[in-house]
């Protein structure tokens, strides 16, 4: 697969940043306020969040210019937004609101990431330190979530196979195991039995040296609010959301399959692969389609959402409905 | 909110559950009770102040869909069916307290806003399945199909739905003259398993964090306790 590497300070003519977002902003305030004295409580609450979520930091996107892979998505970004306002962060809360208010205060300086496990350089990082090597690219991406919903997402982060090749696994490992900081007193949602924390997540190692495998650290052109997983996540666009880790402390090389927060939550429901396919229902979901966030139009969603001519061949010869 | 429902369950000053065996509550409550006679317009307004939330979210789709606005999020149709859906609850919730705060505190007026409140659940539960049908399933009757015979909480609410139904069309004051009150109050028992199967409905419809469904589970079960309650009492009366 060719991967064009675009130097990160050339930032053509093509920033794109939807100024619509800004204005759709404005005029949501603006109404929000004139509603205000009309709906007397009734929906106000979730007026009062869904702003909280719009600015996160008080912060906007960046500048994206161009991009590494997926300019014909560009069309279709989801609004900032919606990205940053809509997510499932269960360490910040289970509404898809929650995550955006309660992460404001979270402290992602210093960062440490531990590597460790059957891999010839463990090593406790910093977080620059971690990313220093690597060159930063933007990537425009499908997200799939297992809840049938969608959107398009541009990440700015780097291959994970260049990391992995850094810290060299030994041949013995197979799997890499990913797990998101524990701190209750940082993530409220830590305080509830809701899972069973920390969150984990985990990829074959084959899987993991996918070129579409990224580590991500910014979204839109500018760093990961804090609701998205900064400061550090990953995301893997032929599997379902959950499969991307965030906040991550730790990555661990293996050679069984990691358990999984979700699947250790509902087995039946989330498997280790969760990669998305149409054909294979979530007992609660139908995956035939999907809701595209932003609006209530739907459509049907693709096999291995979209990247099957890259990422098919990773599952020759395996019953996907009973890997799911 | 529990509390209150609870101490609503409870009579004030009335006999310590178990020793008012002999008496009979309900007319002493009546007598009692300070005469409270709420206005016959009272209705007009409750059921106005009712359907704001409905009024709410058809302004806030319209809004969205014609002006870009996002009042309701990232996600309307999900929003619109939990929207509608909270307020099947609290609807429900309502209807069910009727009797047990009548029994509290005396005041019989209260017993025209049970049927007011129950015919306000249905609509809602109508809204909350039409927002279903047209927006998440996009009238497609074949996914409707498969949705109800494969997704076990669909399933159910659409049995709670259905069970809802006759006592909907029954509601009016011609059906209950027709009836008499004893085959129409054995017909809209069936309010009790509706509640039951949309509450399991609701408590499979959230992925994981089921704190919300237990406290109305907590509301519901006051409720059924104040009636179970109340109806031994009045069997004791009869002794
Ligand atoms: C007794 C009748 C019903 C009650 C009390 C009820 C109540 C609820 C409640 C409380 C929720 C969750 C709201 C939340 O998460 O905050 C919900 C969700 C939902 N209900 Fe119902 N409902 C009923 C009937 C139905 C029917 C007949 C249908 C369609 C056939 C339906 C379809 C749905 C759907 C699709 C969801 C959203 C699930 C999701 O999050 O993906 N409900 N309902």
């Amino acid at each position: 697969m060719l991967i064009r590497v675009t130097p990160r300070h050339a930032i053509p003519s093509s920033e794109v940043t939807d100024e619509s977002v800004y204005r759709n902003r404005r005029e949501f305030l603006r109404q929000a306020g004139l509603l205000g004295a009309a709906v007397a409580g009734v929906g106000l609450p979730r007026l009062a969040r869904a702003m909280d979520g719009a600015g996160p930091q008080g912060q906007g996107p960046g500048k994206l210019g161009a991009v590494a892979m997926g300019e014909d998505l560009r069309k279709d970004l989801t609004d900032w937004g919606d990205v940053t306002s809509y997510n499932n962060f269960y360490e910040f809360g289970t509404a898809k609101d929650d995550p955006a208010p309660n992460a404001r205060a979270f402290r992602v300086k210093p960062w440490t990431v531990k590597v460790d496990g059957l891999v010839k350089k463990p090593a406790d990082y910093q977080l620059e330190e971690f990313m220093k090597p690597h060159r930063l690219e933007d990537r425009i991406y499908r997200h799939r979530c297992v809840e049938a919903w969608s959107m398009v997402i541009p990440w700015r982060g780097f291959p994970m196979a260049d990391l992995v090749r850094r810290v060299e696994p030994l041949p013995s490992a197979k799997y890499v195991e990913f797990t998101t900081l524990m701190d209750p007193k940082q993530m409220p949602g830590q305080r509830f039995p809701v899972l069973d924390w920390p969150y984990t997540e985990g990829l074959r190692l084959d899987e993991a040296m996918h070129p579409l495998a990224l580590f991500v650290t910014g979204v839109y052109g500018t760093d990961l609010p804090n609701q998205n997983g900064a400061p550090l996540r990953h995301v893997v666009p032929w599997k379902y959301g959950f499969k991307g880790c965030k906040s991550i402390v730790r990555i661990r090389f293996t050679d069984r399959e990691p358990a999984t927060a979700w699947n250790k939550a509902a087995a039946h429901e989330y498997g280790f692969y969760a990669n998305v396919n149409p054909g294979v229902d979530h007992p609660r979901w139908s995956q035939k389609r999907e809701r595209i966030i932003g609006g209530i139009r739907s459509k049907a969603t693709l096999m291995f959402n979209g990247y099957g001519d890259q990422v098919a061949s990773l599952y020759a010869g395996m019953d996907l409905a009973k890997f799911y | 909110m529990e509390a209150g429902a609870a101490a609503g369950a409870v009579p004030r000053g009335g006999p310590p559950a178990g020793e008012g065996k002999g008496a009979a509550p309900r007319s002493r409550h009546r007598s009692s009770a300070p005469r409270i006679r709420a206005p016959q317009w009272l209705k007009y307004p409750v059921i106005a102040l009712s359907l704001l939330p409905a009024a709410w979210l058809a302004f806030a789709l319209w809004s969205d869909l014609t002006r870009n606005t996002r009042l309701l999020g990232a996600n309307p149709v999900k929003e619109m069916e939990h929207y509608l859906g909270e307020w099947n609850i609290r609807f429900l919730v309502l209807t069910l307290a009727v009797s047990p705060l009548i029994q509290a505190t005396g005041w019989g007026w209260l017993i025209r806003y049970r049927r007011i409140f129950g015919l306000l659940a249905f609509l809602y539960i109508f809204l909350h399945l039409t927002v279903y049908f047209v927006l998440d399933v996009e009238l497609d009757a074949a996914l409707l199909v498969e949705d109800v015979t494969d997704r076990l909480y669909i399933t159910l609410g659409m049995a709670g739905f259905l069970l809802l139904v006759p006592l909907a069309i029954t509601s009016t004051k011609g059906w209950i003259r027709r009836m008499g009150n004893r085959r129409w109050n054995a017909l809209h028992w069936l309010i009790f398993p509706a509640v039951v199967l949309g509450m399991v409905h609701y408590y499979m419809a959230v992925k994981r964090d089921i704190r919300e469904p237990l406290v109305y589970a907590l509301i519901f079960g006051v409720l059924f306790w104040a009636r179970l309650r109340n109806r031994r009492g009045s069997r004791g009366q009869a002794a």
